[in-house]
């Protein structure tokens, strides 16, 4: 309460974020052109906004830009309505789950990035070997929040909607789901990232489309200020779909105190 | 004459131990019970004595070790449907907002939503709360959430009343208002209640019958007291009489060692 009094208004808040990134960016020019720091490594500001600019003038990204997009939406959306599936059937079948949970376990701390050439294999070497490698992220985040939240299910709600009448399916829809809300919501905004990070490391494996290749390629002529333009403009897209989920986020768990 | 509205026969509850080496635990022991059709039922004891317990079997979301259940002459099976559920703890879907709380019993059994909406506009005013409808329960004071949670089990107009401590979280002022709300509720329409309650004052001052309860484990009935106080009854104002206070000492002459007992096996564990 205190503390949110004593914060500045928000106009205010926001010239000072713009002069943080301003001042940030000049002493990153500032740094490399005094050859403090070797340009070679770090690249320069003006060259990786100018490479930036050039991608977008002339639209040369938009296919690549496309592609990783489009690979980190289908396993972003895909993974989630999978793990939300598996993890309320799951936290609803304690038999089921004290069988697997084993197993789900292990494939979880399973370092799942390694399964991008088995991926490769089984899917070529075009979108959908991304797509199963960023679902098989997403999925396990988004599964074992909703696992936990099915089962952290405020009991006594669950029993009074029973007495109320509740059937099984009603119980799921009333209860269960909206209670698992809160958890779901934790685990997308890191899903967001992980279904990023599926396309791109999927690209620098094997592809010949999508921002990954693109880094790769100026990797391959070292040139570094296309790489940080590659990453720069991941981090805006991936930052974009995670105000996003904020957004449905505030929309969905309106119920809930600030 | 009708069928009694509820009839506990030798009741009896043992959980399994919680941990290995522990003992099973027996909450309740050879209880039988009979509330009539329209009666107001207090059950009093010292914490632990497994109040509680008696209240989810008739509920039917326990099912007792022995003993059965017959629930207006019928033997209870699954969940008493008869019987709606005030808890002690709060029970409401947050994610709801007032009235969709009062409206879900309704939605459940598939009424209307236009007509359930009208229904539960009309609960929310009987039960004070007109025009908050839409406040989500973070927004509403802990008495006006019990009042949702009343109107959310009258709206089903249910036969039988079961009450869990429903007002022991709220403060003075605001529970003896509650208690004469629910008290006019209650004379408009006589339901069967069976209220829990460790506070002799509210029992007496609220019931038809006090039933008061030893300590645990292994608890039972250990006296039974009509309460023939007239109706209609001001809980305050009913606590100043002397009849009140004559009842009053009876009933703790009882209790009294049970809750001494109840106390030092508490401080024990």
């Amino acid at each position: 309460m205190s503390a949110r009094d004593t914060l500045p208004p928000l106009w205010r808040l926001n010239v000072y974020r713009l002069l943080l990134f301003v001042a940030s960016m000049l002493s990153w020019h500032v740094l490399t052109q005094t050859k403090i720091l070797p340009p070679f490594f770090f690249g320069e500001p003006l060259r990786v906004f100018g490479q930036i600019w050039k991608w977008f003038s002339s639209g040369s990204i938009y296919p690549h830009l496309a592609i990783t997009l489009l690979e980190t939406m289908l396993a972003f959306f895909g993974g989630t309505l999978l793990g939300l599936i598996a993890g309320l059937w799951l936290g609803l079948k304690p038999t089921a789950s004290a069988l697997l949970s084993p197993y789900l376990k292990a494939l979880n701390s399973m370092p799942r990035l390694i399964l991008a050439p088995i991926f490769a294999v089984w899917f070529g070497l075009g979108l959908w070997s991304k797509v199963a490698l960023g679902i098989s992220i997403v999925f396990f985040l988004v599964f074992f929040n909703v696992y936990h939240g099915v089962r952290e299910v405020n009991p006594v709600v669950l029993a009074n909607a029973r007495m109320l009448g509740a059937s099984k399916r009603q119980l799921l829809r009333m209860v269960y789901v909206p209670s698992a809300m809160t958890w779901v919501f934790a685990s997308l905004h890191n899903a967001v990232g992980m279904a990023f990070v599926g396309a791109v490391i999927g690209e620098y494996l094997g592809s010949v489309k999508g921002i990954g290749y693109l880094i790769l390629e100026a990797e391959g002529i070292f040139d570094i200020n296309a790489v940080l333009g590659g990453v720069i403009t991941l981090t805006m897209f991936a930052y974009g779909l995670d105000m996003i989920v904020t957004w449905a986020e505030r929309r969905l768990l309106r119920w809930q105190p600030n | 004459m009708s069928a009694p509205a509820v009839v506990l026969r030798d009741i009896s509850c043992t959980f399994p131990p919680s941990s290995r080496g522990s003992q099973p635990y027996t909450a309740v022991r050879d209880v039988s019970l009979t509330i009539a059709d329209g009666e107001f039922v207090s059950v009093v004891g010292p914490t632990g004595c497994g109040k509680s317990t008696l209240l989810n079997v008739t509920a039917g979301l326990l099912t007792p070790s022995t003993g059965t259940v017959d629930i207006f002459g019928e033997k209870l099976s699954g969940l008493n449907r008869r019987a709606g559920y005030m808890f002690q703890a709060e029970a409401l879907m947050p994610w709801r907002t007032a009235i969709q709380n009062v409206m879900a019993g309704l939605e459940m059994r598939g009424v209307e939503p236009v007509e359930s909406r009208n229904r539960a506009t009309e609960w929310l005013g009987r039960v004070g709360l007109r025009g908050r409808g839409d406040a989500y329960l973070h927004q509403l004071s802990g008495g006006m959430r019990k009042r949702v949670a009343l109107a959310q089990i009258l709206i089903l107009e249910p036969q039988i009343l079961l009450m869990d401590e429903p007002f022991g979280a709220l403060d003075v002022q605001t529970r003896q208002l509650m208690e004469n709300e629910l008290l006019a509720l209650w004379s408009a329409n006589r339901k069967s209640v069976i209220f829990i309650t460790h506070d002799l004052e509210e029992a007496i001052s609220m019931s038809d019958r006090v039933v008061v309860m030893s300590a645990g484990p292994a608890s039972r009935p250990i006296g039974e007291f009509s309460i023939d106080l007239p109706r209609p009854r001001d809980v305050a104002e009913i606590r100043l009489t002397p009849e009140f206070l004559k009842i009053h000492a009876a009933i703790w002459e009882t209790m009294r060692d049970e809750v001494l007992k109840g106390y030092q096996q508490h401080e024990r564990a």
